[in-house]
């Protein structure tokens, strides 16, 4: 996959918050048809990267690229028009609302005609978009009608990231997509990723589950402390070899280890 | 997987007919076909009442009570988006009772123009609602506080803008016409007429606009039994009225807010999005919905409606006094809704319970008076409804829970 065009590169950026290094000139990117999982142990840095390419944290050093065009984003609204759309764990989802609501939820179509005057919504309209949009990406719900509160946690997963589609991005950022599923409905969504990738996207997955990401990602990054520990192609990689890299356990690079023991995080005895 | 059987999960129809009884009986407990309950619940009212007193059911009472229902019902349709949101607006009472005060003063002693002075009375009670909205959603004040600190000083403006006398006579015919016009029976066969062919053609619009997007699942039929229920309700109701002095302009002027309303609530982009900041304002703002402009809104438009209420209020009694807008108003506005089935814990609701809410609580206030019972026991009955409304809205909500709704 590494053929693919680079859709988003990240050059050395660093990200301090007070005396925490949480980023420290990490180097990362993704193409197009690409998924990328982003692993690390907590506080490795996984969500304020991704939380910096959302726009939500500006970076103190380094460089954003967007379809080869070096580019600044300072604020969500940026990350959007660029084309990044992100699902945070908690979804954001209203769940008095039914999901054609919830997909269009700040974006709703409005009736054309004397309609318009009034904000008139346009359900018919809203409710085919979604509905195609839903059987394109092969969604599993009973209908676009029912409210997202009596849904499962995995279809909860799968409606907030047709969500994320509607703006037509070229990136995808999912934090932690099968935190909380169960077996089948972790598998809806790795089956949604995978989808998401036949449709020419660029995907980051951060996840805690080597198993899930093995299963779908086609290139594994690992943070540690801040920092760029590894850079795995999925295929010809064992779980051991990234286990290690997360661990700082040998790894790459032998001073993942000294720096482990000098910053005293992570290896501390229960 | 079932991938291939919900590709086509926009027809909305129910996922199992079979099981459909039992999802109503569900759906019933969950609270999403209160307004069956509470319609129930209004039928054993009124039988218990009739069976009390024959002249309950009588069209002179029935008309009564429609001028009755006619200021709470409209005061409700604010507290009804109030509710969706989650909050709670205790000002309301004051806010009418200010109002009508501001407008008999400005008509009665400073000789303005009725239409002038109803303007000013009702934009009084936006700038209120505004200002209080504005208070909450600034400094994060809850809005109960934020509203009972209005309700005392709203009525001691209404007071202060009362003077010494305390009372104002009303006797301009515009004014007190709101409240005391009937239209002939011929009239009144339109209007039904009217309502009827506006209902069918919005219910026959919605589902060409879905034909036309290919959405073809719906059947024609329900459509075609709320039509019915509709035409039987109006007509049935236009015949009683007709039967005493028609058709009164004030139930006229409710239904309209309700119908309006609910318009706004249901189909525009506005009302989508209270429900939204009302499900989860968090999920909201992240969509770039304006929270703090939607709720600054709806507490203007909490104002707005009690200042109308109010001014329907005291077209009826003729009069503006220290009480109006005091008393029991303010509850009886809040708990129509909620005993229709308006969730007090936001997102869940309509704005047609504030009628329904309204009717239930009129004909128990009615059919007390009837029935000649102290205030004692009407305060206690009247308390007890609301109690029972409440509980059933938290067990609703908890059963909603229970199967991971929230």
């Amino acid at each position: 996959m590494n053929a693919n065009a680079p859709l988003l590169e990240i050059d050395g950026v660093s990200k301090r918050f007070g005396p925490v290094q949480a980023l420290d000139r990490v180097d990362f990117g993704v193409g197009e048809g690409e998924v990328v999982a982003l692993v690390g142990d907590n506080g490795a840095g996984k969500s304020t990267l991704v939380k910096t390419i959302a726009g939500i944290h500006s970076p103190d050093a380094g460089s954003i690229r967007f379809d080869g065009e070096t580019v600044t984003i300072s604020r969500p609204q940026d990350a959007t028009a660029l084309g990044i759309a992100t699902v945070y764990q908690d979804l954001a989802l209203c769940d008095n609302l039914d999901v054609v609501a919830n997909i269009f939820l700040g974006q709703e179509a409005i009736s054309g005609g004397p309609a318009q005057l009034t904000r008139q919504l346009d359900e018919a309209k809203m409710e085919h978009r979604a509905a195609e949009l839903l059987s394109s990406l092969a969604v599993t719900i009973p209908s676009v009608r029912s409210e997202v509160g009596t849904l499962s946690g995995g279809q909860r997963q799968q409606v907030a990231v047709a969500r994320s589609l509607l703006g037509e991005p070229k990136v995808v950022l999912l934090d932690e997509p099968t935190a909380a599923l169960g077996v089948p409905q972790t598998k809806q969504v790795l089956e949604l990723i995978g989808r998401l990738r036949e449709r020419g996207l660029g995907v980051v997955v951060i996840s805690h589950n080597l198993a899930n990401v093995f299963e779908v990602a086609d290139r594994i990054v690992v943070l540690r402390l801040g920092r760029a520990a590894g850079d795995f192609q999925a295929e010809g990689t064992t779980e051991e070899h990234v286990v290690a890299a997360i661990t700082g356990a040998g790894g790459n690079g032998g001073d993942s280890a000294a720096r482990a023991s000098d910053e005293g995080e992570g290896t501390e005895p229960q | 997987m079932s991938a291939a059987e919900s590709a086509t999960p926009a027809a909305g129809q129910p996922q199992d007919e079979a099981g459909a009884g039992a999802g109503a009986l569900r759906r019933f407990v969950q609270g999403d076909l209160a307004s069956l309950r509470v319609v129930l619940g209004l039928a054993v009212i009124w039988a218990i009442f009739q069976f009390e007193n024959d002249r309950f059911l009588s069209a002179e009472n029935l008309t009564n009570l429609m001028l009755q229902i006619t200021a709470v019902g409209l005061i409700s349709i604010g507290i009804v988006f109030v509710l969706l949101l989650g909050e709670i607006d205790l000002s309301v009472g004051a806010v009418s009772g200010l109002a009508a005060a501001v407008m008999a003063v400005l008509n009665v002693q400073h000789g303005w123009s009725p239409y002038l002075a109803i303007l000013v009375a009702v934009l009084v009670g936006m700038a209120i609602g505004l200002l209080q909205g504005s208070v909450f959603s600034r400094f994060g004040v809850p809005s109960f506080v934020v509203t009972l600190a209005g309700l005392l000083a709203w009525q001691g403006a209404l007071l202060q803008v009362l003077g010494s006398t305390g009372s104002i006579n009303i006797n301009d015919p515009k004014i007190t016409g709101l409240a005391n016009t009937f239209y002939s029976d011929a009239v009144g066969w339109v209007i039904a007429v009217v309502v009827i062919a506006g209902y069918a053609g919005v219910l026959l619009a919605g589902y060409r606009s879905r034909i036309a997007h290919g959405l073809t699942g719906e059947s024609v039929t329900p459509l075609l039994v709320r039509v019915t229920l509709v035409a039987v309700v109006t007509l049935v109701a236009v015949a009683v009225l007709n039967s005493d002095r028609g058709v009164p302009l004030a139930l006229l002027i409710l239904l309209a807010f309700v119908a309006g309303f609910e318009y706004v609530a249901k189909r525009t982009r506005f009302g989508r999005h209270v429900f939204a900041v009302g499900g989860s304002a968090e999920a909201a703002r992240r969509a770039g919905i304006g929270v703090d402009k939607i709720r600054i809104a709806v507490f203007a438009l909490s104002g707005t409606m009690a200042a109308i209420g109010g001014i329907l209020a005291a077209s009826r009694l003729l009069a503006v006094n220290q009480s109006s807008g005091g008393s029991e108003l303010l509850l009886l506005a809040i708990a129509g809704p909620v005993i229709a089935g308006t969730s007090l814990f936001g997102g869940r609701g309509a704005v047609w319970t504030a009628l329904l809410g309204a009717l239930v609580i009129g004909s128990i206030a009615n059919g007390m008076d009837l029935l000649a019972l102290s205030s004692a026991v009407k305060f206690m009955v009247t308390g007890g409804v609301l109690l029972l409304a409440v509980i059933v809205d938290a067990i609703a909500r908890k059963e909603r829970q229970a199967v991971g709704r929230v």
